[in-house]
Order: structure tokens, then sequence, then C-alpha cells
């Protein structure tokens, strides 16, 4: 009923109801307004890592001769140059490069799931999900090494000074973890655990989300259902987590 | 639950092929764009640091811009839906920029 006035009156404002102004389901719109909150979450997260390292002292030095010290904030590709299996090598930001890309080839296998589920193509949803899944499982595993790596630290120590009992000492630090950092001044190390942190997280919900759209898609749930919308909503969000990455890879990795 | 008896009739589509094609090569352009910026950041010395900031910036900006464009598909959607969510999102990544430019204290030329 309501659908045939909206379209009847001619000039009246797709505004007045009856219709979708933005020709997008509730879902998908709030899908969208989500993301769009969950943009500034983030933007909040990498303002504040701009903000503090602006009130510390910067390397001024040449990068080659870059060694690590609490005086000044790190140069971060000396810090991620190690990667799996190379111990010893210095490849700087090749690891991350890696799960870069492992990141934007799952975006491709979901947005070919969404393309299918348009075309009611459950075979093809349920292949593109599986490998959508396997992908981000590998991103998680990159950065479980890769956290294991920071909070373990290099070969050889930093000399960091401490002020312990009244006086200052010197104490051999390897690694780093909320209390403690070998790279840089402290809050270098809080905020990569908060920001790859708070990013990993989205990435381990994304894996259950499209989990659950596997598994509902073999089970024949959107097939009865008439439409596969739930994967592009799902797939909106696996395809925000990328685009986040995109952004901690340049604002926290590369500059 | 559903029965046997229920079980809708799907009649599949055959797959787009210049659709899918057009995907592939959006991600091709993502893959050549972290390329470039590797070969940047490996090649051009760190002296110009006002140049290598902006390059990774503005290429950024671009990946970002395919992702959310096409992937995400936002630039096929209603214009009123485009705007509503671009607009909000311009003015928090300059923000984003402008702090971490801040942080990164560039040398003047």
């Amino acid at each position: 009923m309501a659908h045939s006035t909206a379209t009847a009156v001619t000039g009246k404002s797709v505004w007045d109801g009856g219709t979708s102004p933005m020709g997008a389901s509730y879902g998908k719109l709030m899908m969208w307004f989500f993301l769009l909150s969950d943009a500034f979450t983030f933007s909040g997260l990498l303002i504040t890592y701009g903000l503090v390292r602006s009130s510390h002292q910067a390397y001024d030095g040449l990068v080659s001769a870059f060694k690590f010290s609490t005086e000044y904030w790190p140069v971060p590709e000396k810090v991620f140059e190690a990667v799996p299996f190379l111990h010893g090598y210095e490849l700087p930001l090749v690891f991350v490069g890696i799960m870069t890309f492992i990141l934007i080839m799952s975006s491709v296998t979901m947005v070919l799931a969404v393309e299918a589920g348009h075309r009611m193509d459950r075979k093809a949803v349920e292949k593109w999900m599986l490998w959508t899944i396997i992908g981000g499982i590998t991103f998680l595993s990159c950065q479980a090494w890769e956290w294991t790596h920071f909070i373990v630290g290099t070969d050889a120590p930093t000399l960091v000074k401490d002020f312990v009992n009244g006086q200052w000492i010197t104490k051999e630090v390897y690694g780093a973890n909320l209390h403690i950092n070998q790279y840089g001044p402290q809050p270098f190390a809080d905020f990569f655990f908060f920001i790859t942190g708070f990013h990993g997280f989205h990435v381990f919900s994304g894996v259950l989300l499209n989990f659950l759209i596997y598994y509902n898609t073999v089970t024949g749930v959107y097939e009865r259902r008439g439409h596969y919308e739930m994967v592009e909503k799902v797939g909106l969000y696996w395809h925000f987590v990328d685009l986040v990455w995109v952004f901690v890879f340049t604002f926290f990795y590369l500059v | 639950m559903a029965h046997h008896a229920h079980e809708p009739q799907v009649t599949v589509i055959p797959p787009d092929k210049a659709k899918i094609k057009k995907l592939w090569t959006v991600a091709l352009y993502l893959l050549v764009i972290t390329i470039f910026e590797f070969i940047i950041a490996f090649t051009v010395p760190h002296e110009y640091k006002q140049l290598r900031v902006w390059v990774f910036v503005g290429l950024t900006i671009v990946k970002a811009a395919y992702i959310v464009g096409e992937f995400m598909h936002l630039r096929h959607e209603v214009k009123v839906l485009f705007w509503s969510i671009l607009i909000p999102t311009i003015f928090i990544v300059w923000m984003l920029v402008a702090f971490v430019y801040e942080g990164i204290k560039m040398p003047v030329f």
C-alpha cells in the first residue's frame, strides 16, 4: 500500500515516506553508519598517535646509523624488519607488506562472494567465503607472530635508564610490553599494542561473522530467504577492516 | 522448519565475466600501488622526507578510494548516501593527516 502512494504522486519528495531514499535496505544503511562511527574510533587512535609523537623528540641522525633509544621516537621501519624463518636479516617492512597483501586478497575473495550472491550461486558463495575465512585466519596468524617478536625483542638489548629506589640505574631491556619498551619511548609500544590490537580484534570478529555467513550459506538459509544480502552487509564490514589496515600501514609503519 | 517440499526453485544466473574482470583489475591496482610504495620506501633516500611522506599519504587515499568506491560499491550508490559517508570521512582524514604530520616533525626545506 505504502509503496504505491509515493511513486504515484508526481513531484513529491522521496523523503515523504513509502520509499527508500538512500536506495539501500535498513540493515545495509545501519552497517554503513556503524562503519562511519568505527572509522572515527580508529581515527581517534591514529590522531592520538600523531599527537603523542609530536610531544617526543624526533630522531634526526642518519637512518642507516639508527639505534634504539628511549630518548627519541623510533624510525618505524627499523623496528619492524624481521621476517619468520629469516632470523638475523634486516628486511624492513617486508613482513608487514606480506600481511597487507593477504588482507587485500581476502578482500577480493569477499567481493567475489558478494557477486556470486547476487547471482544466487550458492556453490560459488561457499567457495569464496571459505577463501575469505582462510585469508583472515592467515592474517591473524601473521599478527600473532609479529606481536610475539615485538614482545620478545631483538638479540641485543637496549640500555634503558630507570629510576629505582631513589637512584638512577641502567638496565638491559629486551622487547616491549605496556610497562617497558626497548624500541623507544614507552607510548610507542603502547600505541603498537592498542592500534594493531584493536584492528586485530576487528579482524577476529570479522572471521567469526564470515564463518556465520558461510554456515548459513551451506545450510541454505539464504537460498530459502531468496537473497544473499547478509553476505553483502558482512562484506562491507570486511572491506572496512582492510581499509583500516591500509591507513594503519601508512600512518604507523611507513611514515 | 522448511521441508523438502518447500525448497525453492533457484535459478543461478551465469557469471558476468566483464564485472568479475573489473574486480580483479581493481585488486591489481591495489597491489601495484602497494608495491610502488615499497619501491619508494627503499629507493628514495630518507633526506627527502617531505616527498616520501606526501607520496605515501596520497597513495593511501587513492587505495582507500578504490576499496570504498569499488569493493564497498559506494561509488555506485545513491548520491545522498555517497555524500553522507564521504563528507564526515573527508574531515576526519584531514584531521588524521594533520596530526600525524605534526607528529613526524618534518624538517623545513
